[in-house]
């Protein structure tokens, strides 16, 4: 299967190990993933005000990318990306007049046709199937708890699973071998970009979503984005003295390790390391 | 210190034309605060938003409680009444932020920070906090 594929910025640089293990993947798995030639940021958050149309024009004008590539599906990692994409594409398909006024603003390109529709890889992979996924190595042993976070789920439009109840990253991760555990944070925000400017929220968070985790017998937290990633893994710097460190996973790492690719797994750029447990677990060559 | 926002027409008005929300349709179950993941930080609460923002109060654009909302979309997937709160959220955010306010300063951001912060946390935030 051939697909368009958006990596956006973060993906180029701290969650550089959620793509290459994710190509690696893709190459074993028959997806020729299509790197767009001239992605633009997305603008990572999706304008939420009826009146703005200029922070719509960057995530229509990508969908105008794919559409020039002549396909009518584009597929992406990052859970941000996925949702300021999808809930744009979703306006314009559904607003002719916000469309046609934003196809005439960027009269250097093609009309867009909103004939896009955005996938998120783990959408992708549950369309061939987790069951068909060909697993070398079982994560037998390892106990684990999905983390969705909001935007892969919210708002109930672009969801890519029940937004209240999903599964979809459990039912991977149980393909995989592992011990899937439920716990009732798994919606629950992150604080997301107050990383930035109210550090001490996503710390409260990140305690949170993590003991919770441990207190459901999970030794490793699994997500989709990058921002999610950073919180949770990064901001147990400031919480040492309360929480026993829980390494925090890309989903395409763990599903990297149990085909047998250990080759891009880029555990040096976590701030827990997740080899250890790896290891400990005879996961690891 | 917010910004002197010209007061001609009502709160409520602005507000409604910026998320494209009616905010009457709230029958204040509660529901939006419940959920809440930064609920409990808030000083003001989710539900209590929509009152002030009913009875016209611009007090509400003083609050921690607009910035602190991360736009999660919790609040807006449970609504029984589909008012979606994230949006009124974000139009008293930009009632202050078009302005020419900015509610952050990135120069106040030390260096280790910059480089250890990922891009997508960076560019939201400036996006949400800078006018």
């Amino acid at each position: 299967m051939k697909i368009p594929y958006y990596p956006g910025c973060t993906l180029k640089t701290t969650a550089k190990p959620f793509e290459d293990t994710t190509k690696a993947v893709s190459e074993v798995l028959g997806i020729e993933l299509l790197e767009m030639p001239r992605w633009n940021c997305c603008g990572t958050v999706y304008s939420l005000a009826s009146d703005d149309l200029m922070h719509q024009l960057a995530p229509i004008r990508n969908l105008i990318r794919v559409q020039d590539m002549g396909y009518d599906r584009v597929t992406t990692l990052c859970s941000m990306c996925y949702n300021t994409l999808e809930q744009a594409n979703q306006l314009v398909k559904g607003d002719p007049e916000k469309l046609e006024k934003m196809n005439s603003f960027m009269d250097q390109e093609k009309d867009y046709t909103g004939g896009v529709t955005v996938v998120h890889y783990l959408t992708l992979l549950k369309e061939m199937g987790f069951d068909s996924l060909p697993v070398k190595n079982p994560l037998k042993g390892l106990t684990v708890v999905p983390y969705y976070g909001c935007l892969l789920l919210r708002p109930e439009e672009i969801s890519i699973d029940n937004p209240e109840r999903p599964t979809i990253m459990a039912e991977l991760l149980a393909a995989l071998g592992a011990t899937v555990v439920d716990h009732p944070y798994k919606l629950e925000c992150c604080g997301s970009y107050h990383t930035v400017d109210y550090k001490e929220v996503v710390c409260e968070k990140t305690y949170h979503i993590l003991s919770s985790a441990r207190k459901r017998g999970a030794e490793a937290v699994v997500l989709s984005c990058p921002l999610c990633e950073f919180n949770l893994d990064f901001r147990q710097k400031d919480l040492e003295q309360e929480l026993a460190p829980m390494p925090i996973l890309y989903f395409s790492q763990l599903l990297a390790v149990s085909l047998g690719l250990f080759d891009a797994l880029g555990f040096d750029q976590h701030y827990v390391d997740p080899e250890p447990l790896l290891k400990e677990k005879g996961l690891l060559r | 210190m917010i910004p002197k926002i010209s007061k001609e027409t009502t709160l409520l008005d602005k507000t409604e034309e910026l998320s494209g929300e009616k905010i009457f349709s709230c029958h204040k179950c509660g529901k939006c605060s419940a959920g809440c993941p930064v609920g409990t930080l808030m000083d003001v609460r989710p539900h209590q938003v929509i009152e002030l923002v009913q009875a016209n109060d611009w007090s509400v654009l003083e609050s921690r409680t607009i910035w602190l909302c991360a736009s999660c979309f919790q609040c807006a997937t449970r609504c029984p009444k589909d008012v979606d709160l994230t949006r009124v959220m974000e139009a008293l955010r930009l009632l202050v932020l078009r302005e020419n306010f900015d509610h952050i300063r990135i120069s106040e951001i030390s260096k280790e920070e910059l480089r250890e912060l990922p891009p997508v946390a960076l560019v939201s935030n400036f996006r949400k906090c800078t006018g």
